[in-house]
């Protein structure tokens, strides 16, 4: 079994389910020990920003951008307000791990985000959460009560002359809130379509204020990477994939959860943690970073360990550690009609690829999985798909198009079973 | 799309202080207090979502011109954030809400099966209200509860691994 | 930045300004890359993905295809527009453009024009891939203006862009998501701004096209001819689409300097009235049994039999002439050597004015003050008695882009006005304009000479006339600030004070002055001498003449009628018809039958209307804009100056041996070669009293609304039906109209001296304590006086209403 699990994020989870989440349990495991470190001591946000990027601490939230680099971009000393946004509106199909750390870890949130602030030179942030979190929502903002009334947010903290306010937005049901820029305009008030780079939000962001947007694990590493140096994170994991990592291993295994183990961590050895394929099927194939990434069949999956680099080898991606277990036996075209119809829904509507493409790509797949499929259809997906993917503001574009790519790649053959017979090869789903 | 000249700010020529209840708009204001004074309309969506809860789940076009002129916006602004989100209702709905994940892991984990019982079990197909007009039922995209699947969210409460049976007794419950 | 740098564009070489986007330079250099949702007058929205090109920069290729329209060109960039990656991409998003495109390009009003239909001619695929459903868009009613076929929106989002970045009304918005996303005011409301219809030029496809025009020609069958827009002092340029001798629609032709690629909807639906059923399209004569058609010939004798028998018997002082300031150049000039040919001298086109006392105080060639482009580097402008929006709606566009770049504007005017920007608005009734800028010039240190020192020390300085004041000064420092005094200042019974207070105000801040002529030909006006105290070329007269009011409160013996409708276009309507009615002779030249024409006119000569004759109009900055006509004026009306040669030579009058209307403008032309337009005063204003409102009574403000600027715009149905067109009513401050007992809604009869009218009541705060705002030019302000000045109201009790 893996050592070394919960040691980040997740380093409250041996706490009691009840009071996991007050302040005093996370002071009680060492929490804003960091956050008055900084207020203390007023180290220069650059060393804060080098360990970091020691840490090879990369973006949580899907794309892997390393944290540090990403922090270093923002114009620190310019004048103006400069704002940190934490990115909650956790929605990629597979992915309940940021809902995890909300509930049962706020705290470390707050301070991964206060740091933050005070590395980029921001003396507001908001935790933008997905509207239907309302529990988790609920435990934020009593966290933030709480951090308030400690004098660990607010003004002049701890008598450092450091303001840092922090507030919750909320969401109101939009996967594309995922998309940084997206969020920015959605607390702008508007709808969230995603904005066109350059320029780049530490450039121009929210309110056209420079802004870093960073996933919720993401600053929720960072106390703990302070705390026991950005080596120490990178030891925990390999080269260029410092760290644990939260994986949700969801779909047909036995016992579905949130692990927080060490990136590197065979595939294996993460199925078996949760328990194996459902009712000890064979694993068919594994989508390993949520749904928007490349399907990996399952015995290429079985022998590829879980980190950034690992995986882009097996021809996907990390994205969100989202991994999604499909056991023998499902029928890989409605698997694929469910994230086709999944696009098609989440598009915002901006660029024309995505919005006409989209909706195109999952109307062939659903007629295909109804027994009207033609077998040019094959070709016009997959080409369709093609002309999506590279070709729009943002990347749900990419999103859309890769399942359809990489699932005509693997299992071409179920669908041309459908189309000739008119029913799926496989029955489950 | 974002307007070069954003926010465009609109006062209308409406008092204030007659819009919703003194509660509301002093909830409104918390969330207003937020965010740069001249970006009031950041609260559209909260004051959206409130808006709407004490409408009985949904928000007709008086109550989003209402909160245009709350946070002195232009209307369309207002329908355009109610209609990009899901979570906004635009037509009346029933006592509750029952949105249902369809997304990838809680389809392996039998969210089909679940909508195929409601559909006939409950006569109702997803978008419409049930004929006592107990609940509506909702398709809902990934839910972000994906572990213990099929989820459902009836109103603000997260079910997981919610089966045909546990379902059928979740909505016993429901007056 | 003048630091250039050099790009590559398909192998050649450009030259850049850092950070400006590869479709500018390559549109600069002629490379067309096709595009839907980028306009250069529009925000970039990078949504349509038409424009993906390939790009590298230091050697290092771009993972994806970038969109020319938003990505910033580099020192060194090589981007290939049609290479085989480029063109790929392009087709890719055409064919997507065209799955849930409707086939019904032979139906759409679009074809022939429409960017989607021509960009798929080189990008698009001859079989389409698609065997799914199309969407359908159900349609919204926009209004009278512009049609809308939901279904073939391309959602480029340019019309939502044009009205958040330049009409500044957020009308359209694009609700819902995905490819549910919809274009559309949700609500279906109609489209109320007076630039609206510009979105049909804006809009790739045909999804909104003009609703006049819909289905009346293809784009294949109309010529264009260049014109000049009549309605108003910018001088938009127009295109005149043509077909078979008639208008069928007008475009704006792009000129930067003046009206960018804008025009407003005045200007574009106008041509409408082209073809009213009330065109006069023969002489017609009054005898014993009413109004009967006649020859041209007979009736120009008659005509300058009559007027000879007036001057002989009465003396030329007896006649009065007066003409339209929307007439071209070359009628104005030639209407001015007819009546000084003959002898007279009363001839004026400044007919919504009745304080002329500042005539002689008057620069000799008042206008805007500075090229139109400028308004908008402004800081700071303040706006005397002007609804500037409705009287020169692109100057107001343009003072709008000078707001949202920083500028100050104040406004004093009767009524609030509806600006779509910030604005320090100070409301105040009409005899209370003058103490409004006393107040501002106080602020502003004006000392004043002695007539005025008293109205300023006196006056009551608030926080909002400092703020004004300060505001002046700082931009009039730095040379860009600006005091305009507009229409309602110049109906004003107290022009002559107001015009003195600004130019003390202007003086103070160091500002520059200007005025907004009224009209398209109103600066002309001045230079072709058709006032009764200047000759061609702005000359003064020894022995001026009698102004426009005056002519019809001396009642003269004699008229000539220029494109006038008494009942609509002059000042004061009641005593105008009284006037008119009693003389011997009205020579009515008109392009309309009006009754109040057929009620005072002896005789009604057809002339042409804007486009039906070639002619010159010197705008607001003083560009003199020459057009041709475009279409023959319908049976036998004529061109105007024609008729004017014509009589003439009738007349044996010398110098009318013009062969064409060019020969009149360079006659014209050389008169005036040394004058050019300055605001400079030849002398100090007199300064009368102000026209306060005596008690019981309001002042009436009477401002010309949009759509009843001139008959041509009377005539025009599409625009009578928008909102923006305003019925006969009464608009009162809730405190006057409390005092009078009214509410919104009442009827009641108003009293203008003798004249009478009834109308509705609506209660606004918009409007300046003491005033009661009548529109005037509207179907039943015929009836009523002078535009500003003093009404009694009385409610029209119950029983009448029946």
């Amino acid at each position: 079994m893996v050592k070394d699990q919960n040691t980040v994020c997740f380093r409250t989870m041996h706490l009691k389910e009840k009071v996991r989440h007050t302040l005093d349990s996370y002071l009680s495991v060492g929490g804003y020990g960091q956050w008055k470190r900084v207020l203390n001591e007023r180290p220069d946000p650059a060393t804060l920003i080098e360990e970091l990027k020691l840490s090879a601490l990369r973006g949580r939230g899907g794309a892997g951008f390393p944290t540090g680099l990403k922090w270093s971009f923002m114009p620190r000393s310019a004048p103006g307000q400069k704002y940190i946004v934490c990115n909650s509106d956790e929605g990629e199909p597979g992915t309940c791990k940021d809902r995890d750390i909300l509930r049962w870890n706020p705290h470390q949130l707050i301070e991964g985000m206060a740091i933050a602030g005070y590395c980029i030179g921001a003396t507001v942030g908001y935790n933008y959460i997905r509207g239907e979190f309302y529990e988790p929502i609920a435990r934020f903002d009593e966290a933030l009560g709480e951090a308030y009334a400690a004098g660990l947010l607010g003004r002049d903290l701890l008598g450092s002359g450091v303001d840092f306010d922090l507030y919750t937005h909320l969401g109101a049901g939009a996967y594309i809130c995922g998309e940084e820029t997206a969020l920015l305009e959605s607390i702008e008030g508007k709808k969230g379509q995603p904005r066109f780079k350059p320029p780049f939000p530490a450039q121009a962001g929210l309110y056209g204020q420079p802004t870093t947007i960073n996933n919720t694990e993401s600053l929720a590493s960072v106390p703990v990477i302070l705390e026991k140096g950005g080596q120490w994170f990178l030891d925990q994991g390999r080269p260029n994939n410092g760290g644990p990592k939260l994986f949700s291993v969801t779909g047909h295994v036995n016992a579905p959860n949130n692990f927080e183990v060490p990136l590197g961590t065979p595939f294996w050895e993460l199925l078996e943690m949760a328990g194996g394929v459902k009712d000890g099927k064979a694993l068919k194939a594994v989508i390993p970073g949520g749904s928007s990434v490349p399907v990996v069949p399952g015995n290429i999956m079985m022998n590829t360990d879980m980190d950034y680099d690992s995986i882009a080898k097996a021809g996907s991606m990390l994205g969100s550690g989202a991994v999604i277990v499909i056991a023998e036996g499902t029928c890989m075209v409605r698997v694929l009609a469910n994230l086709a119809h999944f696009y098609a829904h989440e598009s915002c509507g901006q660029c024309t690829p995505c919005r006409e493409g989209t909706g195109w790509l999952s109307r062939v797949l659903h007629r295909i999985l109804h027994g009207h499929g033609r077998p040019s259809d094959l070709d016009l997906l997959d080409n369709v798909a093609g002309r999506i993917g590279g070709r729009t503001i943002c990347a749900l574009g990419d999103a859309a198009a890769m399942p359809v790519q990489s699932f005509l790649q693997h299992y071409r053959h179920e669908f041309e079973h459908l189309i000739e017979h008119g029913r799926p090869m496989e029955q489950a789903a | 799309m974002s307007f070069r000249n954003a926010p465009l700010a609109v006062i209308h020529d409406v008092d204030k202080d007659t819009l919703f209840t003194p509660e509301i708009r002093a909830e409104i204001d918390r969330h207003v207090a937020k965010y740069p004074p001249e970006w009031k309309q950041s609260a559209v969506m909260p004051a959206l979502t409130l808006v709407q809860d004490h409408n009985g789940g949904w928000l007709s076009r008086e109550l989003m011109d209402q909160v245009a002129a709350y946070l002195d916006m232009p209307e369309v602004s207002v329908y355009e954030v109610a209609t990009f989100y899901g979570m906004y209702d635009l037509e009346p709905v029933g006592r509750h809400k029952v949105c249902v994940c369809n997304s990838i892991s809680c389809m392996l984990g039998g969210s089909e099966e679940l909508m195929q019982h409601i559909e006939h079990k409950y006569n109702v197909a997803p978008g419409e209200t049930t004929a006592d007009g107990k609940f509506t039922f909702k398709e809902f995209e990934c839910l972000g509860a994906c572990r213990h699947a099929p989820a459902v969210m009836v109103d603000k409460t997260y079910h997981e691994c919610v089966t045909p049976e546990s379902f059928d007794k979740l909505i016993k419950k429901l007056d | 930045m003048s630091d250039k740098i050099t790009i590559e564009i398909d192998g050649r070489t450009c030259e850049a300004a850092p950070g400006e986007m590869i479709i500018t330079v390559a549109d600069r250099e002629g490379i067309s890359i096709p595009r839907f949702c980028y306009h250069e007058k529009l925000s970039i929205a990078a949504n349509c993905r038409m424009c993906l090109v390939e790009a590298e920069q230091g050697g290092r290729p771009f993972p994806k295809p970038v969109p020319a329209c938003a990505t910033p060109v580099g020192d060194g960039m090589k981007v290939q527009t049609r290479s085989r990656k480029a063109l790929d991409a392009q087709r890719g998003t055409m064919e997507f453009l065209l799955i849930n495109h409707p086939l019904d390009c032979p139906i759409c009003d679009q074809g022939g024009e429409c960017e989607l239909q021509d960009v798929s001619m080189g990008y698009g695929e001859d079989v389409s891939r698609f065997t799914e459903r199309k969407r359908v868009v159900k349609d919204e009613d926009l209004g009278p203006l512009i049609a809308t076929e939901m279904t073939r929106c391309i959602h480029c989002t340019r019309c939502v862009r044009f009205g958040a970045e330049i009409a500044g009304v957020r009308e359209l918005g694009a609700t819902g998501r995905g490819e549910d996303m919809r274009i559309g005011t949700f609500v279906a409301h109609t489209v109320a701004h007076e630039l609206s219809g510009n979105i049909i030029d804006l809009c790739p496809v045909g999804a909104l096209t003009s609703k006049p025009y819909r289905f009346t020609a293809r784009a294949w069958e109309l010529t264009a001819e260049p014109s000049i827009a009549p309605h108003d002092a910018v001088g938009s340029n127009i295109q005149l689409h043509v077909r078979n001798g008639r208008v069928m629609r007008v475009h704006p032709r792009d000129n930067e300097a003046i009206n960018e690629t804008w025009i407003s909807d005045r200007d574009r639906f106008s041509y409408e009235g082209l073809n009213a059923a009330s065109r006069l399209t023969a002489p017609m004569i009054k005898g014993d049994s009413g109004w009967a058609e006649t020859d041209w010939q007979s009736v120009l004798h008659w005509v300058a039999d009559g007027l000879q028998r007036v001057v002989a018997d009465s003396g030329a002082d007896q006649l009065g002439w007066l003409m339209a300031p929307g007439s071209t150049l070359e009628e104005l000039y030639l209407g001015q050597k007819l009546l000084r040919g003959l002898g007279g001298r009363n001839i004026d086109s400044r007919l919504r004015q009745q304080d002329f006392s500042g005539d002689a105080a008057d620069p000799a060639l008042p206008w805007l003050g500075l090229p139109i482009a400028d308004l908008e580097q402004q800081r700071a402008v303040l706006l005397i008695g002007s609804d500037i929006r409705q009287e020169q709606p692109l100057l107001a566009h343009r003072l709008r882009k000078a707001a949202l770049a920083g500028a100050m504007v104040g406004l004093v005017n009767p009524y609030r006005v509806e600006l779509t920007h910030p604005s320090r608005q100070l409301p105040a009734a009409p005899g209370r304009l003058a103490a409004e800028l006393a107040a501002i010039a106080k602020a502003a240190g004006a000392g004043g000479r002695s007539s005025l020192k008293g109205l300023i020390a006196t006056a009551d300085s608030g926080d909002v006339h400092a703020e004004i004041a300060a505001a002046l000064k700082q931009a009039g420092a730095d040379g860009n600030g600006l005091v305009l005094l507009g229409a309602l200042a110049e109906a004003s019974p107290d022009f002559g004070l107001l015009k003195a207070l600004a130019y003390q105000i202007a003086d103070a801040t160091g500002c520059r002055i200007g005025f907004l002529p009224p009209a398209a030909n109103s600066t002309g006006a001045a230079f072709a001498g058709a006032l009764p105290h200047r000759l061609p070329g702005a000359r003064a007269v020894d022995v001026p003449g009698l102004d426009a009011l005056a002519q019809l409160t001396e009642p003269r013996k004699a008229y000539v009628l220029w494109g006038i409708d008494p009942a609509h276009d002059l000042i004061d309507p009641a005593r105008a018809v009284a006037a008119l009615a009693g003389a011997d002779l009205v020579v009515a030249c008109t392009a309309f039958r009006t009754p109040s024409l057929e009620a005072v006119a002896d005789v009604l000569l057809p002339i042409s209307a804007f486009a039906e004759t070639s002619g010159t109009f010197v705008n607001a900055a003083g560009d003199w804009q020459r057009f041709q006509g475009a279409v023959a004026p319908p049976g036998d009306a004529r061109p105007g100056w024609k008729l004017l040669r014509v009589l003439g030579n009738m007349l044996e009058l010398t110098g009318f041996e013009y062969a064409s209307a060019r020969d009149i403008h360079d006659a014209l032309a050389a008169q005036c070669a040394d004058r050019a337009p300055d605001n400079t005063p030849r002398a100090e204003y007199p300064v009368g009293t102000t026209a306060e409102a005596a008690d019981g009574t309001l002042m009436r403000v009477g401002n010309v609304p949009i759509y009843a600027v001139d008959a041509l715009v009377r005539a025009a149905p599409a625009l009578q039906r928008t909102p923006l067109s305003a019925p006969l009513h009464l608009q009162l401050h809730p405190a006057d109209a409390e005092a009078l007992g009214l509410q919104d809604g009442d009827q009641v009869e108003v009293a203008q001296g003798p004249a009478r009218a009834c109308m509705p009541v609506h209660v606004s705060d918009d409007l300046a304590r003491g005033g009661g705002r009548i529109p005037a030019a509207v179907p039943g302000s015929g009836q009523l006086g002078a535009q500003i000045g003093p009404i009694r109201v009385a409610k029209v009790s119950g029983e009448n209403d029946q």
